[in-house]
């Protein structure tokens, strides 16, 4: 794989090495806006999409145009090649996560992966004994957490309207933390599942995975963690976690589009009813009914989307070159100036934790007065592009009593000096969206020529 | 996004100085409207003209929660249907979103008789943004559908 050759790795954090990393991203170094009003990019949306370095571009680029073949298919050199490209993708991604290259199963994304297993757990009723332990029913329960992003949550609401099992969550504190004090009143042994973010894609708040983990464990749960938010900013190790699946997207660590995990451990995987059904995915098919291929391949039916893998493969080497430490530690230093940067800020709320403690480097924030769309549009035109809406997280806003906010990500191509650019932003969108009022423009109620009502101004 | 100067000025005097703005009773109907991918939500009301054939709308009333442009838009959008048919407020709505939606070349402007509407010609540029300035015009569809 190609990583990054000879990268020195002289200290904590990124110092003296981001340029040089960022050299990597070519699309950092081109402007927005339209003509006339081009600025550099700055962006700030790494919690949606992160971008990708020529490193990964080239290994899909390579693998296309040397082994491009269907996996797992064929006795050619070309399909050999390519199947062993692919596996080889498997192993290493499994490395850089803590798992086995047999717990491994590919998927579109992290969605895919999530409504895998609730459709898996649905299929378990009908399917033999060796998947009772997946079955849900009325009088259970499934766990999820008020802060779940829509991909953990909507997945479960489905099983549960399917099987008859009720949808319980925890719920949060006001800093934006896990309320744990119910913890063993929420998950009890009537609890089959127990799905919760690893890292909030909303407030960055890092959730206590062993303390999870270990209730579920007494009263006989599975657990499911989403690692969307966690995998590509810090170093994870799923056997350590002891979390039964996990789940992580391609695209938000440097990786392709259309290329996610599940993990699974293995005795799991094993016991475990397919989802999607077809070919690759086989033992031994007749007419009236067939048998399936153990784990990973159970999982991954039709062909699988080899040359993102591997492009994922080359993401995993060059996250590995620069070091995870000191990407969470660049990360982290950011965050901090971020926190306090825009905390300083009059009339900017920052929702979640405000110390970088237990905490990832998604910053949320709402700007008083302001709508977080009108925020964005400042933004861009300073050639700076964020997140705004409810993030996938619409009963996390509610809970934090905000109809939508504004969230700045970063990653380890981001420069310090961009927050200062981004607070610079905020204040402009404060004053000319914000409640400091100037005198309106005189009003013609032009083009009106029915009945006028005066304005009711609230 | 980038407006136009003018264009600006327009949906910022709306936004700051809402016309028609709040829930009014008596009402003949109500809709609510979202945006679920911002959160934005509009509840709106019409009353007809008492007897008037065809009908003609004599007020509408609103809460918003959105951005500038869907305040702005709900402002405007008042001063152009208020005191005009039905049909001819169906036909306003139908005119806007197509020119939204399928934008003229700048050199031509845009019709007079849409006013201050003008002001989101440059949303037609942000295919994410349309639905802002149509959240309101939905809304009244959906009222005058209902009533």
């Amino acid at each position: 794989m190609t990583g990054v050759p000879g990268m020195p790795r002289t200290g904590p954090n990124l110092d003296g090495d981001l340029e040089r990393i960022r050299s990597d991203f070519p699309i950092l170094h081109r402007n927005v806006g339209s003509a006339g009003h081009e600025k550099p990019l700055i962006y700030l949306d790494s919690g949606a999409t992160s971008q990708r370095p020529l490193q990964v571009a080239n290994a899909e680029r390579l693998f296309v145009q040397t082994s491009n073949a269907a996996v797992h298919r064929g006795a050619h050199q070309l399909s050999e090649e390519a199947t062993a490209a692919y596996e080889g993708a498997r192993t290493q991604i499994a490395g850089f996560v803590g798992a086995d290259p047999g717990e491994v199963v590919f998927t579109k994304n992290a969605t895919e992966g999530i409504n895998l297993v609730a459709y898996a757990m649905s299929n378990a009723t009908t399917a033999g004994d060796d998947a009772a332990r997946f079955r849900v029913g009325p009088g259970d329960t499934i766990v999820v957490t008020e802060m779940e992003h829509h991909a953990n949550l909507i997945p479960w609401q489905e099983l549960c309207r399917r099987t008859g099992a009720t949808l319980h969550w925890l719920g949060l504190t006001d800093e934006g933390r896990l309320d744990l004090s119910a913890l063993d009143e929420v998950i009890t042994p009537r609890t089959r599942l127990v799905a919760f973010t690893h890292q909030s894609n909303v407030l960055g708040t890092v959730n206590p995975v062993h303390r999870i983990v270990a209730r579920a464990a007494e009263v006989g749960a599975l657990t499911l963690l989403d690692a969307c938010q966690s995998v590509p900013h810090a170093t994870v190790d799923f056997h350590d976690y002891g979390v039964d699946f996990a789940v992580f997207s391609g695209h938000k660590m440097l990786g392709p589009f259309g290329v996610g995990v599940l993990y699974g451990r293995r005795a799991l995987l094993e016991a475990m009813p397919p989802f999607l059904t077809g070919g690759s995915m086989i033992e031994f098919v007749e007419m009236a009914g067939s048998t399936y291929a153990p784990p990973p391949q159970r999982f991954e039916a039709g062909v699988p989307a080899a040359s993102q893998a591997v492009g994922l493969a080359a993401a995993v080497s060059y996250l590995t070159s620069v070091g995870m430490d000191r990407i969470t530690a660049h990360e982290r230093m950011l965050t901090h100036t971020a926190l306090t940067t825009l905390g300083g800020i009059e009339g900017v709320r920052i929702l979640g934790p405000t110390t970088t403690q237990d905490r990832g480097s998604a910053v949320s924030f709402v700007v008083e007065g302001v709508h977080p769309h009108d925020v964005g549009q400042v933004l861009d035109a300073r050639g700076i592009a964020v997140r705004v809406g409810h993030h996938c997280a619409w009963p996390l806003h509610r809970r934090l009593g905000v109809p939508a906010s504004v969230r700045a990500s970063f990653y380890l191509y981001n420069r310090p000096e961009e927050i200062g650019t981004l607070a610079e932003g905020i204040e402009e969108a404060l004053a000319v969206f914000g409640t400091r009022k100037p005198n309106p423009r005189p009003l013609t109620g032009k083009g009106n020529d029915g009945p006028k009502r005066t304005a009711t101004c609230t | 996004m980038h407006l136009t100067e003018e264009h600006q000025a327009i949906i910022l005097d709306h936004y700051r100085a809402p016309h028609n703005k709040g829930l009014r009773e008596p009402y003949d109907a109500e809709s609510r409207h979202f945006n679920p991918m911002c959160g934005d939500d509009i509840t709106l009301r019409v009353s007809l003209e008492a007897d008037a054939d065809p009908a003609v709308i004599h007020d509408v009333s609103y809460d918003v929660q959105g951005c500038s442009v869907s305040q702005a838009s709900v402002s405007v959008m008042t001063d152009l249907v208020i005191g005009r048919s039905v049909q001819e407020a169906e036909e306003l709505h139908t005119e806007f979103a197509s020119l939204l939606r399928d934008p003229l070349p700048d050199s031509l402007p845009w019709p007079p008789h849409l006013a201050d509407a003008v002001a989101f010609r440059d949303v037609s540029r942000h295919p994410a943004r349309i639905k802002c300035a149509l959240l309101c015009w939905v809304a009244l569809r959906k009222a005058l559908t209902a009533g």
